[in-house]
């Protein structure tokens, strides 16, 4: 009788509604500017965006970041909802709680249903943060790619480099990129992918994005985790000075996001609930600015490279509508807090409206 | 340390100009904030090696600080004043190394939220000393020639897209003697109006034949420095406790007699070219934007009255760890991808002329090498039009210089 009541509840009936919401991040990285990608000029490079997923899409055309503008400390701002001060350059955990900490504690969800794929040797900590109450194993697991390509080809081959770029905001410096037993459990155990079908999949890619990809739809299909967060990366790119390349970059996250949000479609994990957030972290510096050197970096903490944009599409998401009030990145932790239904206690953003 | 306990002796580790300098201004220097002065030694130190024009600007600074009375000086920095700084700041040795002590300060503004106050303040400061201090008139009028797409055979896409608004387009080029015309008429500034690094010719690839006239940079010619640069960062990558911060800090002190770069006999030059390969991010690999950036220096220090850039093909983008230890000898050139560079690096181009002074007066000049598409900025000049003129370069250029 009890088991009977239980399934009858309101409340369990919309527990198990909450349990199934899924939500993924991406964050467009590293850094693009408005006027290459939603600016009039900018258009041409992100088709795939403006024709297939806008339509669809809650479109917030004002997203500031008042933070550092470095992709780790950044990228760890959009994860706390608060602006992080720790050095871009060090793997270190964030300060404050992770909005995967917040998901999984407040939820009671194992550490299978929060992960992150992160780029770059530095994003290995962006999981879980060292806050007392939260911590360490309270966070989410994180798929490093090329740690795992180069646990697969026993360190870096020349076949797969042009997939282990690893960090472009300094292109000077690219320390090794590890790789070992962990990776390969991780390969073989939740990925299900055998060292010689993952590298053989690997040679077909051109980036280390695709790589990412390619390893967050493995996760979607074999973990469906509720909470996955991708950080992209080729286009920071533009580091190197060289404008083509970092256009290729727009233009291959553009592809590459509405690839995912395809997979979303097709899986049916995900297929009809599953909330998509796509944003830049930040932009890049304006071509005005005389102490940057326009899209090269991102500095000078001028507004073009401090304002962009965020697109929200799916489940309990209006559809083609456009916002120009301005929110700021810490929001995302709050507006995702007030969907699924967990308390970022220690964010300072405050929820987007439009979206809960 | 704060700048109030200066003394003379602790610029002795200074070059004997920056030094004479430092200890003629004690005074002034003595009464600004540690916020402002680590960024103005970071200047005065490497006044030996300064191009004129940058020495001329540290003196007219200098004085104007001197010429001031100290409640002035108080009013001058007070936003400086503003800022609170760590005790870990104030014990650096910002004195002797003031580079370093400007990254950290940047790094802590950036985490203390001041750095949108401090970039208003450093603002301020600069117009009023503009203000206060108006630049000298140039000699002649400033002319910036950009010539983009070396080796590329047809190329659909429209070109000068972000210059077209401010110039006039011209589609029928004559591109026969192109190069050789241009050069010419740069040499030919150079000749009339002769001023030390005031006309130079930036190649991104090898060097055409050129006036000795003209102070010439190119990526080619510096293959030994860059080969030297990058086996020296291969070696301190792979030392313990090596992080990009230490990198950076151990590019910037590197000389140029370290790099082999110290037989030419012009040790400003040198110097500039060094800083070329250690400050520029991705100038040791991709020679277009060796180019753009060497274009963007030579305008921002040297403020040069001519530059000719020229654009060569980049090499194919590769992984970073391959590009940096240069392990294929010839590796394939991007070339569609080299004049994409290049066009955004002519808008840039024009761009950092178009912040020097008489720049109402400046012209620009861009060329698709080889082809027949140009386009003009001159003030005789009208803008967001097409012409249908057939010009060759050389006209073109009087027309746009008239």
């Amino acid at each position: 009788m009890g088991t009977a009541l239980m399934t009858g509840s309101p409340f369990v009936r919309g527990a198990a509604a909450a349990k199934k919401r899924k939500v993924i991040v991406i964050t467009f990285g590293g850094g693009a500017r408005d006027q290459e990608t939603f600016a009039p000029e900018g258009q041409e490079n992100i088709p795939h965006l403006l024709h297939e997923l806008i339509p669809q899409a809650s479109f917030f055309t004002q997203v500031i970041n008042q933070g550092i503008l470095g992709h780790y400390v950044a990228t760890a701002s959009l994860a706390t909802g608060v602006y992080e001060t720790l050095n871009n350059f060090s793997a270190v955990p964030p300060e404050h709680p992770t909005v995967f900490e917040y998901f999984r504690k407040d939820l009671n969800r194992p550490s299978s249903d929060a992960w992150v794929v992160a780029p770059s040797n530095g994003f290995n900590r962006i999981g879980e943060s060292d806050y007392h109450s939260y911590g360490p194993g309270m966070g989410a697991r994180v798929v490093l790619p090329k740690h795992l390509l180069s646990a697969a080809t026993s360190g870096p081959a020349p076949d797969y480099e042009h997939l282990l770029h690893d960090n472009y905001e300094t292109p000077l410096y690219t320390p090794q990129i590890g790789g070992g037993e962990f990776e390969l459990q991780q390969l073989e155990m939740i990925l299900k992918l055998s060292v010689d079908d993952f590298k053989a999949h690997a040679l077909t890619l051109s980036s280390p994005d695709e790589l990412s990809m390619y390893i967050a739809r493995r996760l979607m299909k074999e973990e469906s985790p509720s909470l996955l967060w991708i950080t992209m990366h080729d286009i920071d790119i533009a580091h190197s000075g060289a404008y083509s390349l970092y256009i290729e970059g727009i233009r291959r996250t553009d592809r590459l996001c509405a690839e995912l949000w395809k997979t979303v479609q097709s899986e049916p994990e995900y297929a009809g609930n599953t909330t998509l957030f796509i944003l830049p972290d930040f932009g890049r510096d304006a071509d005005q600015d005389s102490g940057g050197n326009g899209f090269q970096h991102h500095r000078t903490g001028d507004a073009a490279s401090r304002t962009t944009w965020m697109m929200a599409l799916g489940a309990g998401v209006r559809e083609g509508v456009v916002y120009d009030a301005p929110m700021q990145s810490i929001d995302l932790v709050p507006t995702l807090g007030a969907m699924m239904g967990f308390s970022p206690s220690l964010s300072q953003g405050r929820p987007v409206k439009e979206l809960v | 340390m704060l700048p109030r306990d200066l003394t003379a002796g602790q610029f002795a580790g200074y070059p004997p100009q920056a030094r004479a300098l430092a200890v003629a201004h004690l005074g002034a220097l003595q009464q600004l904030p540690l916020s402002f002065v680590p960024s103005f030694l970071r200047e005065v130190i490497d006044y030996d090696f300064k191009f004129p024009v940058e020495r001329a600007a540290i003196d007219k600074e200098l004085a104007n600080l001197t010429s001031l009375s100290p409640a002035q000086l108080k009013e001058w920095f007070q936003a400086f004043s503003q800022f609170s700084l760590s005790p870990k700041l104030e014990n650096f040795d910002w004195i002797n190394q003031p580079a370093q002590f400007v990254e950290q300060l940047s790094a802590y503004l950036w985490s203390t939220h001041q750095l949108d106050a401090f970039r208003e303040a450093a603002t301020v400061y600069g117009d009023r000393l503009r203000s206060a201090v108006p630049p000298e008139p140039i000699p002649m009028r400033r002319l910036g020639i950009a010539v983009i797409g070396q080796g590329v055979a047809a190329y659909e896409a429209p070109l000068f897209r972000n210059l077209r608004e401010h110039g006039t387009y011209f589609g029928r080029v004559k591109p026969e003697n192109g190069l050789e015309l241009l050069l010419t008429a740069t040499a030919a500034r150079a000749k009339a109006h002769p001023v030390a690094y005031g006309h130079w010719y930036v190649d991104g690839g090898q060097e055409a034949d050129h006036s000795p006239l003209l102070t010439c940079v190119s990526y080619q010619s510096l293959q030994p420095v860059r080969t030297a640069l990058l086996k020296n960062m291969q070696t301190e990558i792979g030392r313990p406790g090596m992080g990009p911060e230490e990198l950076r800090t151990h590019l910037a002190r590197l000389s140029p007699s370290e790099l082999g770069l110290d037989k030419a006999g012009d040790a400003v030059l040198d110097r500039f070219q060094v800083k070329l390969l250690t400050e520029g991010s991705g100038t040791q690999i991709f020679s277009t934007t060796f180019a753009q950036w060497t274009t963007r220096e030579v305008l921002r220090r040297a403020q040069a009255l001519t530059l000719f850039v020229r654009f060569a093909p980049r090499q194919r983008q590769r992984p970073m760890n391959e590009l940096l230890s240069n392990s294929r000898g010839n590796p394939e050139a991007d070339f569609t991808g080299s004049l994409i560079d290049a066009d955004m690096g002519a808008y840039y181009h024009w761009i950092n002329q178009q912040r020097l002074p008489g720049s109402e007066q400046s012209s620009f000049l861009v060329w698709f090498e080889g082809h027949s598409q140009a386009l003009a900025i001159a003030p005789s000049l009208p803008r967001g039009t097409a012409s249908n003129s057939a010009f060759d370069l050389g006209e073109l250029l009087s027309l746009a210089t008239a």
